[in-house]
């Protein structure tokens, strides 16, 4: 039997900055986590993905990362890593963090 | 210090024009990242979790002021205003933006520098001890030889694309403050009966998933032998190594699957070869290196303000209890600046501290740095009589930590904090381990005791050579990090014995604790240092302190 799809968010960097960025439900890439569209179903995170690769001459490496709704009905990330990825580095106020 | 011809410059200044037209063509749509992606690498450019990284080299760890103050400046025009020096003397910028990396590419060709050959499957920078010229304990410079590696390794074609990176690190002293065992191709430098300069020459060392200590391939290799020995055997890893598997893809796997005999015996031949391939240049080449890296003038000063500042300074006492080292001249000591505050980031140094660190070299150290593979700044050559100055000059900026080779002398990589490689953060573990160990103000009394973290398991932390090894994991969406014991990064290098299960990241700082305290209730007396007391009782005590609940149900 095929797992269950974990719901999912489109992330990637931007090529010029390096930063990190997330896709939206207006197919605009933002770089809050909590405005990020969460995909629940595989076959449309795949479609999406195939698209966000052909933006070669503005992202780099996207992908899909698990998420979920938190309380307030915002995309969370579900992993430390995804986690650090919308903050920044936890030795300085460097990156995201910064900007809130 | 070596200065560049004018073969070197304009190599240097093709290579910035080139990759200042890869980047635009980049960024114009012409190149996809696909494409992008290997010439970045070759210029030392990551793209890692938050943001670009630049990996710049400082071959075998040496700088002047105008290289330090270049690096400082590059920190505040293109970067956050920091540096982090890493375990391979390099120095990473973790902020840069794509469109402004050709211009730092060129700052750093202003002062003989670059980065190229940081990433990738090559040669990468030759590292060597961080007191090469300087130590009392050695027997010749190995920066002339190390600086002959790199004109030799620097686009060398035939080794362009290795089936994997490629560390070579040499020392001149007996005692290796250089990690050799742990590098792909070790040196030492050493003398033959006849007093005829030459070289130890170990193969297949290395930490990563796979950790081994290196194998000797010769025990004296005389001295115009090197480049054609050092060529023959990376001929025979180029056609042997495996390719089929990046984890098995290093020498030391070639060495460990094929036995050190036959490895040394299809070096052998392939340097009978070599040998004749190579006609004298190279040591005409050298002698000019050599001539580069004469000793500095010295100077005949009265010492006695530094005995002086000895008794009526405590704290210039401790500093120089830990910090000093013993230099050729007696006059001279080597001081080393600890990039090591507690509770900041290990090798983290401001563009503010990078420039009185210049300062001081050009005003009392004859001009000299070094970077250390454990992440700390080197003054090689400074005058007794200068050394309190010089302290109170570090003071100043927050750089007189005296804690070298203390516990919270930590080596620590960047981890989760910024590496896209890495399975947990390491920083934070670092802050953490040398903020309560100094808060219960014993450091001096554990003694030397090498703590070194990693945040993955490519061990750029080099925690298998930890006398404690903690190695970062993510076990089920969560950091989880492994404590090793016993691992020995010298001449007499060991990997470290895995205690046991891992512990979570809030259950980790007790857990040291609790290690630390084992061992000031079990060693022999204070001068048995935690080393000692693990080689003397085994792992045993170690784990019974670090899982008390495990052992008192075996009971």
């Amino acid at each position: 039997m095929a797992r269950a799809f974990k719901s999912k968010v489109l992330t990637a960097n931007r090529l010029i900055e390096g930063d990190v960025v997330y896709y939206t439900a207006d197919g605009s890439w933002v770089g809050r986590h909590e405005d990020a569209l969460l995909i629940e179903d595989e076959a449309e995170g795949n479609a999406l993905l195939a698209e966000a690769e052909k933006l070669s001459g503005f992202l780099v490496g996207p992908y899909l990362a698990d998420a979920v709704l938190n309380d307030a009905g915002k995309p969370v990330p579900t992993h430390f890593r995804e986690a650090f990825r919308t903050r920044g580095p936890s030795n300085y106020p460097h990156g995201k963090q910064a900007e809130v | 210090m070596y200065s560049y011809s004018e073969f070197d410059t304009e190599f240097l200044a093709e290579r910035v024009r080139q990759f200042r037209s890869q980047v635009q063509r980049r960024i114009d749509g012409s190149l996809t990242e696909n494409e992008f992606r290997p010439l970045r690498l070759m210029n030392g450019l990551y793209l890692q979790l938050h943001a670009y990284m630049l990996r710049v080299a400082i071959p075998y760890g040496t700088l002047n002021s105008a290289k330090m103050r270049q690096l400082a400046l590059i920190a505040d025009k293109w970067d956050k205003g920091y540096g982090h020096f890493t375990t391979r003397q390099n120095i990473q910028y973790n902020w840069p933006k794509l469109p402004d990396v050709p211009d730092i590419l060129q700052a750093l060709a202003e002062v003989e520098m670059h980065a190229i050959q940081t990433s990738g499957n090559c040669v990468r920078n030759v590292t060597a001890d961080h007191f090469a010229g300087a130590a009392a304990d050695e027997i010749e410079d190995p920066r002339p030889t190390a600086e002959l590696l790199r004109q030799w390794s620097t686009d060398h074609p035939e080794f362009a694309f290795l089936g994997r990176k490629f560390k070579i690190a040499i020392t001149g002293s007996p005692n290796d403050r250089a990690v050799t065992k742990s590098h792909d191709i070790g040196l030492r430098m050493v003398r033959n009966a006849a007093g005829e300069p030459g070289y130890e020459v170990v193969v297949g060392g290395g930490l990563g998933r796979t950790p081994m200590i290196a194998q000797p391939l010769r025990d004296f290799l005389p001295r115009e032998d090197l480049l054609p020995y050092v060529e023959s055997i990376l001929q025979v890893y180029n056609t042997y190594g495996r390719r089929d598997n990046k984890y098995k893809a290093r020498i030391k796997i070639l060495v460990f699957e094929t036995g050190i005999d036959k490895i040394r015996q299809m070096v052998e031949d392939r340097f009978k070869i070599q040998r004749q391939v190579f006609g004298g240049n190279d040591q005409k080449l050298f002698a000019e290196i050599q001539a580069a890296f004469a000793p500095p003038e010295y100077k005949s000063a009265p010492t006695g303000a530094f005995d002086a500042a000895l008794n009526s300074d405590p704290l210039f006492r401790s500093f120089a209890d830990t910090n000093l080292a013993g230099h050729k001249n007696p006059d001279y000591a080597i001081v080393s600046i600890s990039i090591k505050a507690h509770g900041q980031t290990p090798g983290d140094a401001t563009s503010d501290q990078m420039r009185a660190m210049a300062d001081i070299a050009e005003k009392y150290g004859h001009d000299e740095l070094r970077i250390s593979h454990e992440q700390n700044v080197i003054l090689p050559h400074i005058h007794k009589g200068d050394i309190y100055e010089v302290y109170q000059e570090l003071r100043k900026v927050g750089l007189a930590t005296a804690n070298i080779g203390l516990i919270s002398d930590i080596i620590a990589c960047p981890g989760m904090d910024y590496c896209a490689l890495a399975t947990a953060r390491s920083i934070p573990i670092a802050q953490e381990i040398a903020l309560r160990f100094d808060e219960l103000k014993l450091e001096h009394e554990i003694g030397e005791l090498k703590i070194k973290i990693s945040g993955c398991i490519n061990a750029c932390g080099h925690h298998h050579v930890g006398h404690i090894g903690i190695l970062g994991l993510d076990r089920a969406g969560v950091e989880s990090y492994q404590i090793t014991i016993g691992g020995d990064g010298t001449e007499t290098a060991a990997v470290g014995e895995r205690a046991g299960p891992g512990f979570a990241a809030e259950e980790l700082l007790p857990a040291i604790e609790r290690l630390v305290q084992a061992y000031l209730e079990i060693r022999s007396d204070r001068g048995e240092t935690f080393l000692q007391t693990y080689r003397r009782l085994g792992i045993a005590p170690f784990k019974a302190a670090l899982y008390p609940a495990e052992s008192i149900a075996a009971e």
